[in-house]
């Protein structure tokens, strides 16, 4: 297929990670494989007001704990979470930028949103000062590609520095973008993936007019409950994944840990509505399709979906419907689930948190479940991995992400074998 | 005056999170405190919001330390108050 399969293979030499289940891969993982749920009642602000009063906040997190307070005072919450991110992740591929590679390390981070709280807090100074009241920051810190751009000037990355914007796509979008920029000898490392910190009276309002968001309030934890039969909705939530990607050789050649493969990339658009999915399932399952074909892998040899799925009545049968066109008959022995279920849905972040997953799924040789599957819709007949983790042979995984506007994106993440290279 | 001066140093150290022992009258906003144009601008609203004054963009180019921060400010308070 060109020359995806035909340049040199990408891998993962390290990951940062930022949920609501915990700060760091780690305590995140533990959470998933507790089957516990990350959700609850919102705390930054008032919620009673709202339909929607519950959400996966990230708690007890002290930014200058990992960030120097003169700069973690100049980024918005979502820059804040990315930045901590990609110091975990070069922490855990031993990354270090000297003027030797510095211009070879690049960045490609995304956001949904962008800076939810920072427009919101100028807008209200807008209303009540004037011009004068609108902080000379509020564009650099609110605009969506300044992660990847803040981020750089922490570090010192002088390479290619790009975001995607893709809404829940955005971080699976950066993951294949910064391995097609690798592919491409445009730089040796490039460090991608998502967050996003949205939770603002603003945008919950919206998602809330929308009628897109679980009003579970009584039962937070339970409120995030894809292809269940009671599902009413996603619920929000802030995260931050970033993945360090490197060209194989690169990864050799400075004896960096590798964790996985970015072995397939798919990228397709429904051009049908501006949130809801075909009712066939066509985008999603041609971006599938595209995916498997970069990695030259049958539909039959996928050991695990991490599905977008994200609790809506309408989303999750399309996704299972689009699954089903993939695979055939083999969609009902493969395991699919949703970490949204635990997580909840992380937007722009949502891409890589689940990318991530699925290489400690790999390292791990463990599925991770779906939770609050208690009753399954009828529609929704996979292998869900309800409720608890489950033991398996895990190698080759695909990771979906289904943006507003019909954006498509999935990822083929492999265990890494150098005799199968 | 002495108010004005600790007022001043208040908003430096919580705008470009530096030590308040580096907020002596001769340090420069740029060279010694390490403020970039976005971080003077920021001070100057927080000035005038502090002390309810316009400080015309003119004025601005003029503040280069601490003390002539510290100066304009008690200069225009005086002006307010008529003295």
């Amino acid at each position: 297929m060109g020359l995806w399969d035909e340049t040199e293979p990408v891998v993962v030499t390290g990951i940062g990670l930022l949920t609501c289940l915990g700060i760091g891969v780690e305590k995140t993982w533990q959470g998933i494989l507790e089957g516990r749920s990350g959700i609850g009642r919102i705390q930054s602000f008032d919620p009673s007001p709202f339909p929607t009063q519950i959400a996966g906040e990230i708690r007890d997190l002290d930014p200058e704990t990992y960030l120097d307070p003169k700069e973690s005072r100049k980024m918005d919450r979502f820059v804040q979470l990315g930045a901590i991110a990609t110091l975990m992740a070069m922490e855990d591929a031993r990354l270090k930028v000297t003027a030797a590679n510095a211009e070879r390390i690049g960045l490609c981070i995304g956001s949904g949103i962008g800076g939810a709280f920072t427009w919101e807090e100028n807008h209200t100074n807008l209303l009540n000062k004037g011009q004068r009241g609108v902080s000379p920051r509020f564009i650099p810190m609110m605009i969506a590609n300044i992660a990847a751009g803040h981020i750089a000037i922490l570090i010192g990355a002088k390479g290619p520095n790009l975001a995607t914007i893709t809404a829940c796509a955005t971080a699976a979008h950066a993951i294949g973008v910064a391995a097609m920029t690798l592919k491409m000898g445009l730089a040796d490392v490039m460090i991608a993936g998502g967050t996003e910190a949205a939770i603002t009276p603003l945008s919950l309002a919206g998602f809330c007019s929308m009628k897109a968001l679980s009003s579970r309030n009584d039962e937070p934890e339970k409120a995030s409950r894809p292809f269940d039969a009671k599902r009413d909705g996603f619920v929000m939530a802030e995260g931050a994944g970033i993945l360090i990607l490197e060209t194989l050789s690169h990864a050799v050649k400075r004896e960096a840990p590798i964790i996985g493969l970015i072995k397939g990339f798919g990228m397709t658009g429904d051009a049908y509505h501006l949130t809801a999915m075909p009712p066939d399932g066509d985008g999603p399952s041609r971006s599938m399709k595209m995916a498997l074909k970069t990695a030259r892998l049958s539909p039959n040899e996928l050991d695990y979906i991490n599905a977008h799925a994200t609790s809506t009545p309408l989303g999750d049968p399309t996704e299972v419907k689009a699954i089903k066109a993939v695979l055939g008959p083999d969609a009902y022995s493969t395991p699919v689930s949703s970490t949204k279920s635990l997580h909840g849905h992380t937007l722009g972040a949502a891409g890589a948190v689940e990318s991530i997953i699925c290489l400690l799924s790999i390292r791990d040789q463990i599925l991770p479940p779906t939770i609050n599957l208690e009753e399954p819709d009828p529609e929704c007949d996979l292998d869900f991995v309800p409720n608890t983790p489950r033991k398996a042979t895990v190698e080759t995984t695909l990771c979906n992400s289904f943006g507003f506007g019909g954006q498509n994106a999935s990822l083929i993440i492999t265990k890494f074998d150098r005799a199968h290279l | 005056m002495a108010d004005v001066m600790e007022k001043i140093r208040d908003i430096i150290v919580d705008r470009l999170k530096v030590d308040p022992s580096e907020v002596t009258p001769d340090a420069s906003f740029v060279e010694d405190l390490r403020a970039d144009s976005l971080d003077v601008v920021e001070m100057v609203m927080r000035l005038e919001e502090t002390f309810d004054i316009t400080i015309p963009d003119d004025d601005v180019e003029k503040l280069r330390t601490v003390g002539d921060a510290v100066a304009y400010v008690e200069r225009r308070l005086k002006e307010k108050a008529g003295v």
